[in-house]
């Protein structure tokens, strides 16, 4: 049996929601774990993950952590990683997927990215994850004692809290990569968005190429509507239409909301790793033959700046 | 500036011949061979990095392109160096011998014979989307990282101001070179990449530049020199092994509705989601 350490991702002083994947990655494999909260604030996001069933909640709040440099992070995980735990698990985010790998070589372990879900074969625990874009899973196994992997949130649900409160320990802070002394954070610069973020919307409006210089304008009174996060395909971003961070697949955010809306985008394969795994999925699209009508449990083959405020208009209507 | 530029070639999932799965394994046969675009991206950043912008032709610096894989791989080097690389390597090895840790591994230890200021790499080969290399690399090099790159801007060869494609935005990092850095889709942008030698008016098109016929005559006299793995990385040992591949189950294909009222009652009444 293995005992999982389970990163937390802190962000502002709250824990990320996709924390709550892999907390059901690590009940999956049947082990015993433990979530370490590191982070600006994380003797109070600490909090959040403390009626999960963990063992322990170890927490590391520093000043130095607020800003995400992962030469920081790194040295921190892997030394309570050494305290006795086997599989290290981490989000899948851009956070996740870098500081992941520089944990995973200094403990010497192997690292697979991505994970969309594990099962326990023979005594070895054996990932499931995606490749080509989403277009196989491939199973794979690590072969080193010690293991790192990244969750997808959009492929293992949320875990519900089992209630009781983990015990709590605080660890140090281990001192920063030297590499760290090369690295300037100089800032982030973000969309302000009144917006729920992508990983954790219950609807997401996302826009293509289609758009034009309307994205926002077409989009928005549905997505405002809706409650909805504002999603993209590469096209529309690349092209400026979106910002960069809206960007919806294989390379971008891997989103599974209850109900995503695909509106002029044709449906590329590297959208769709992204976004297939979303429950209900609508598409506009003026050409009948896009693939996204393919993965679409209701497409309406329209010009979306005529179908787009008529949809408003009727949902309006029925929210009357 | 020396910049070491990794290039991996990957069976293209994206043509008419999909990927498909034979008895538990993923064929690539059939499937088309391409470089890993983000690799194509890394390159186009490094010839951007050591150029002036206006006359690509006068390198200011060295651009060396490195692979690991077999000898037909060479096409891909041949390719890289008709774009403008100036040397090129290639570790020999077999693709099912080769992960990430191990291609990193090799890789610090090249770097330890070549010297270069920098190492671009592809954010993640798009054939199994593993997306460890760079930061492995900085890693085992003691070096700083800067993942996913949108855009760079160099400081005198000192130092680089990348701007990081993250979650929730822009992340800007200035790193002291030697330092890894790997790149994202947007570096190929007009303004991404600028150099100190770039004048600020300069735009450059959109998108990775192609090779001129000239080029790739001239491509055939340039250096490439093929390395043994186990010269690199003594210890080949595999730290991921793959067991099988099955395809993800087929999503079917829904409905198409006939007007916007149509599908608001659908949604509610059906789909149960609004
Ligand atoms: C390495 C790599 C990684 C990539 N990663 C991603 C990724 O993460 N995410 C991503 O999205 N893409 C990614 N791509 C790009 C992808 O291959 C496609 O190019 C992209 O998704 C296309 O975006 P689009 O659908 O908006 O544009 P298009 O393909 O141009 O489609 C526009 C669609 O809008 C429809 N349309 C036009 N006008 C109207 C109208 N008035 N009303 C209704 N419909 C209309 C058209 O019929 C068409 O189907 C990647 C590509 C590569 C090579
Ligand atoms: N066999 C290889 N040959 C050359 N470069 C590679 C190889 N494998 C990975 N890389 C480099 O590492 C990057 C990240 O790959 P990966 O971590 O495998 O997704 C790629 O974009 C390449 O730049």
């Amino acid at each position: 049996m293995a005992n999982i350490l389970v990163v937390a991702e802190v962000v502002l002083g709250r824990v990320k929601k996709a924390t709550l994947s892999a907390i059901t990655f690590a009940r999956q494999t049947g082990s015993p774990f433990s979530v370490l909260v590191l982070g600006t604030g994380a003797r109070d996001a600490a909090a959040e993950v403390e009626a999960f069933g963990a063992q322990k909640v170890l927490v590391c709040d520093d000043a130095s952590l607020a800003d995400q440099v992962c030469e920081r992070f790194a040295p921190t995980i892997a030394e309570v990683a050494r305290k006795g735990f086997d599989v290290v698990v981490v989000t899948a985010s851009s956070f996740g997927k870098d500081v992941a790998p520089r944990v995973a070589a200094k403990l010497g372990a192997g690292y697979a990215a991505d994970i969309a879900g594990v099962a326990s074969e023979g005594g070895t625990l054996v990932y499931k994850r995606p490749v080509f874009a989403g277009n196989a899973f491939a199973f794979c196994e690590i072969t080193t004692a010690t293991q790192v992997v990244s969750v997808r949130q959009s492929e293992l649900p949320a875990a519900e809290p089992s209630g009781g409160a983990s015990p709590r320990e605080e660890v140090p802070l281990a001192a920063a990569d030297p590499a760290a002394g090369r690295v300037e954070y100089i800032g982030l610069e973000a969309q302000k968005s009144e917006r729920p973020d992508l990983g954790e919307a219950r609807v997401i409006v996302s826009g293509g190429r289609a758009l034009k210089e309307q994205f926002a304008q077409v989009l928005d009174p549905l997505a405002n509507l809706l409650g909805a996060a504002l999603g993209a395909s590469r096209a529309a971003c690349d092209a400026g239409y979106a910002p960069a961070e809206l960007q919806v697949g294989q390379t971008g955010r891997v989103v599974a909301p209850q109900l995503y809306f695909a509106i002029g985008i044709s449906g590329a394969s590297q959208h769709l790793a992204g976004m297939k795994g979303s429950q209900t999925i609508v598409a506009v699209n003026k050409d009948a033959e896009a693939p996204i009508f393919q993965v679409a449990d209701y497409g309406l083959v329209a010009d979306l700046f005529v179908a787009v405020p008529q949809l408003v208009t009727e949902l309006q209507k029925s929210q009357a | 500036m020396k910049i070491l530029v990794s290039l991996k070639r990957v069976a293209d999932p994206d043509n008419a011949n999909k990927v498909k799965v034979t008895s538990g394994k993923i064929e690539t046969t059939g499937l088309e061979w391409k470089p890993n675009p983000f690799d194509e991206y890394a390159l186009e950043t490094a010839l951007r990095l050591t150029e002036n912008g206006a006359n690509t032709k006068a390198r200011l610096g060295e651009v060396v392109v490195v692979t690991f894989g077999p000898k037909e791989t060479e096409t891909t080097l041949r390719a890289a160096l008709a774009t403008g690389a100036d040397r090129a390597i290639r570790v020999d090895a077999a693709d099912d011998t080769l992960d990430g840790d191990l291609v990193a591994r090799a890789l610090a230890a090249l770097v330890a014979k070549e010297k270069p200021d920098l190492v671009l790499v592809g954010k993640q080969a798009v054939d199994g989307d593993a997306n460890q290399v760079g930061q492995l690399l900085a890693e085992y090099l003691g070096w700083p990282q800067a993942t996913f790159a949108g855009s760079i801007q160099s400081e005198g060869d000192k130092s680089l101001v990348v701007g990081r494609e993250v979650d929730g935005g822009t992340l800007k990092l200035r790193v002291t070179l030697p330092a890894v850095v790997s790149v994202d889709l947007r570096i190929v942008a007009p303004k991404s990449v600028r150099s100190v030698h770039t004048p600020a008016t300069h735009n450059y098109a959109d998108g990775v530049r192609f090779a001129a016929l000239m080029a790739i005559m001239a491509a055939k006299k340039k250096p490439l020199a093929e390395v043994k793995l186990a010269d690199l990385a003594p210890d080949t040992a595999l730290r991921i092994k793959y067991l099988r591949a099955e395809l993800p189950p087929s999503r079917k294909a829904g409905i198409k509705v006939k007007s916007v009222e149509d599908l608001v009652q659908k949604l509610k009444t059906e789909a149960k989601v609004l």
